[in-house]
């Protein structure tokens, strides 16, 4: 029956569906194609700020600028003792100086080497839930020029770019779905206007809407499935491909951006949504169009 | 008898043009047998449109199976057409199914049960003698043949009401005959019958059928030679 959630093939044949693959399993590949690939983006994004977050959050450097060596040394020394002990404090350490001359090489060259060239004494300290502005004022009294820097800080531009980059993606795929939905509204209408004869005989043999619109449901809802199966194929395929070129860049921030197996299955999900998506914009469409003839 | 279809003062107009129909009254009673006759573009096929519940009347009130069908609400109307059967015109097949499965149509509309389907679909092929062109679809068919599967189709779910526009039009006296007889066996099961024809000779094949005559879009018997014309209600 024309109410069947299997359908008969007598039923099937109703829209004349002879043939097997359609402009609309094209467009739904590409579409889905397209939202994979931001969504995978928009997830590699996330991924990254929450990586950056993780990595991020509760560490800073207190800098010692002090030309004479020998306070600076001490006063290094009471920093890493006094900020030990704040609460919320899981580890203090002050960076050699054979690590900071090491660093700047690429400026200085070998003149950084120098025991005697002055550089400031570099404390790198890690913070679980402790309040900076102790930590700040702890520095300070013991070295009233001591810069700290919260690493947050440094990095909120590249935070803030990695965010704006997820919910671009995230406005891409509600795009894309906007799309999908347009493209389906003006395929059931353009369909309902192609099978007008069968829908008129149809009708007057005691057809419902709701029947009628469930012929083009299960139609539309079969190329999305087919046509967002193969995209979101070829599309994992080339995330797949481009996660493993990131890989071996062997950066620790890019590294952020791989997919976790969650994000994988999340993007598997996106032909099944689609495909729910084009059944309701099928059926809204067809039901309010036929809701205007008689 | 019950009155299965009463027309008042019915009157038909398409668009802003003058009346198709106008002051159209009569009375069909439960399980009779009615022909309808007029010259071409007398309105036989807009009050057959009336009657199938393909157009609302201007203005009048049709009274169908005891309710007022001008003002039944749209989701209602698909449970009424399942009363009616109707041949059209211009037969109205759906060109991309076989014969068997246009005949089927009515039953799988209707949710019948794919296996109680094939049965009656047969019965009705053998009726109409295609039994050999099951699986043809209607653009290999003559236009004989088309009718035979549109009146097939009509039938097959034993409606409340017929309504057969130019039944005959297309097949030879022999198969007109047939049919007709196909007609009256289910109109003796109790279908009332409306049959628009220009056909004489029909006429003349059903002894108690009672006759309509339309004219200018009025129901006419200017000859007074009509058998049993229907009473105005």
């Amino acid at each position: 029956m024309i109410l069947g959630l299997h359908p008969h093939a007598s039923e099937r044949r109703l829209l004349d569906d002879g043939q097997p693959t359609r402009a609309m399993t094209w467009i739904m590949a590409i579409m889905l194609f397209l939202t994979v690939l931001a969504g995978a983006l928009g997830l590699g994004m996330f991924g990254a700020t929450a990586q950056l977050d993780r990595a991020l959050s509760g560490r800073l450097t207190v800098q010692i600028v002090e030309p004479i060596a020998s306070l600076r040394d001490s006063q290094a020394g009471a920093m890493v003792g006094t900020l030990a002990k704040l609460p919320g404090v899981t580890r203090v350490r002050e960076v050699d100086r054979a690590h900071l001359a090491q660093l700047l090489k690429p400026w200085l060259g070998d003149a950084g080497l120098d025991p005697d060239l002055p550089m400031p004494a570099m404390i790198d300290v890690e913070a679980a839930g402790a309040d900076f502005a102790t930590i700040e004022q702890a520095a300070r009294r013991i070295a009233p020029a001591a810069r700290v820097d919260r690493h947050a800080q440094w990095l909120s531009p590249v935070r803030d770019f990695l965010s704006s980059m997820s919910w671009l993606a995230v406005s891409l795929m509600l795009l894309i779905a906007g799309a999908t939905a347009a493209v389906v509204l003006l395929a059931a209408r353009a369909g309902l206007d192609t099978h007008r004869d069968t829908i008129d005989v149809l009708h007057m043999l005691g057809s419902t809407d709701v029947q009628i619109a469930r012929l083009f449901q299960r139609r539309i809802a079969f190329d999305t499935l087919l046509g967002g199966i193969a995209g979101t194929a070829a599309a994992l395929t080339l995330v797949w491909f481009l996660q493993g070129r990131l890989s071996a860049v062997g950066s620790e921030m890019l590294g952020g951006v791989a997919l976790q197996r969650r994000d994988w299955f999340l993007l598997l999900l996106l032909p099944l949504g689609f495909a729910l998506l084009s059944t309701l914009a099928a059926r809204v469409a067809v039901l309010r169009t036929l809701g205007q003839r008689l | 008898m019950a009155n299965i279809v009463q027309f008042e003062n019915v009157g038909l107009r398409y668009g802003t043009g003058s009346e198709t129909l106008s002051d159209v009254s009569f009375t069909l009673k439960s399980g009779s047998f009615y022909f309808l006759t007029g010259p071409s573009g007398a309105g036989k096929t807009s009050l057959l449109k009336l009657l199938y519940l393909a157009q609302r009347p201007s203005r009048g009130v049709i009274r169908l199976f005891g309710e007022d069908a001008g003002a039944l609400p749209r989701q209602r109307l698909p449970g009424f057409r399942r009363r009616i059967g109707v041949v059209f015109q211009d037969f109205r097949l759906v060109p991309h199914l076989s014969a068997y499965d246009n005949i089927a149509l009515p039953l799988r509309v209707a949710g019948v049960q794919e296996s109680d389907v094939e049965a009656p679909v047969r019965e009705m092929l053998a009726w109409v003698g295609l039994t050999e062109r099951a699986r043809a679809k209607p653009p290999t068919l003559s236009g004989g043949e088309q009718q035979r599967i549109a009146i097939a189709r009509a039938v097959i779910a034993r409606p409340e009401l017929l309504v057969a526009d130019e039944p005959t039009g297309n097949v030879d006296p022999e198969m007109a005959e047939r049919l007709l007889y196909l007609f009256e066996s289910l109109n003796r099961l109790g279908t009332s019958v409306v049959v628009a024809t220009h056909d004489f000779h029909l006429l003349h094949r059903i002894p108690n059928a009672q006759m309509m005559r339309i004219e200018h879009g009025r129901l006419s018997d200017p000859t007074g030679v009509l058998r049993n014309p229907p009473g105005e209600s």
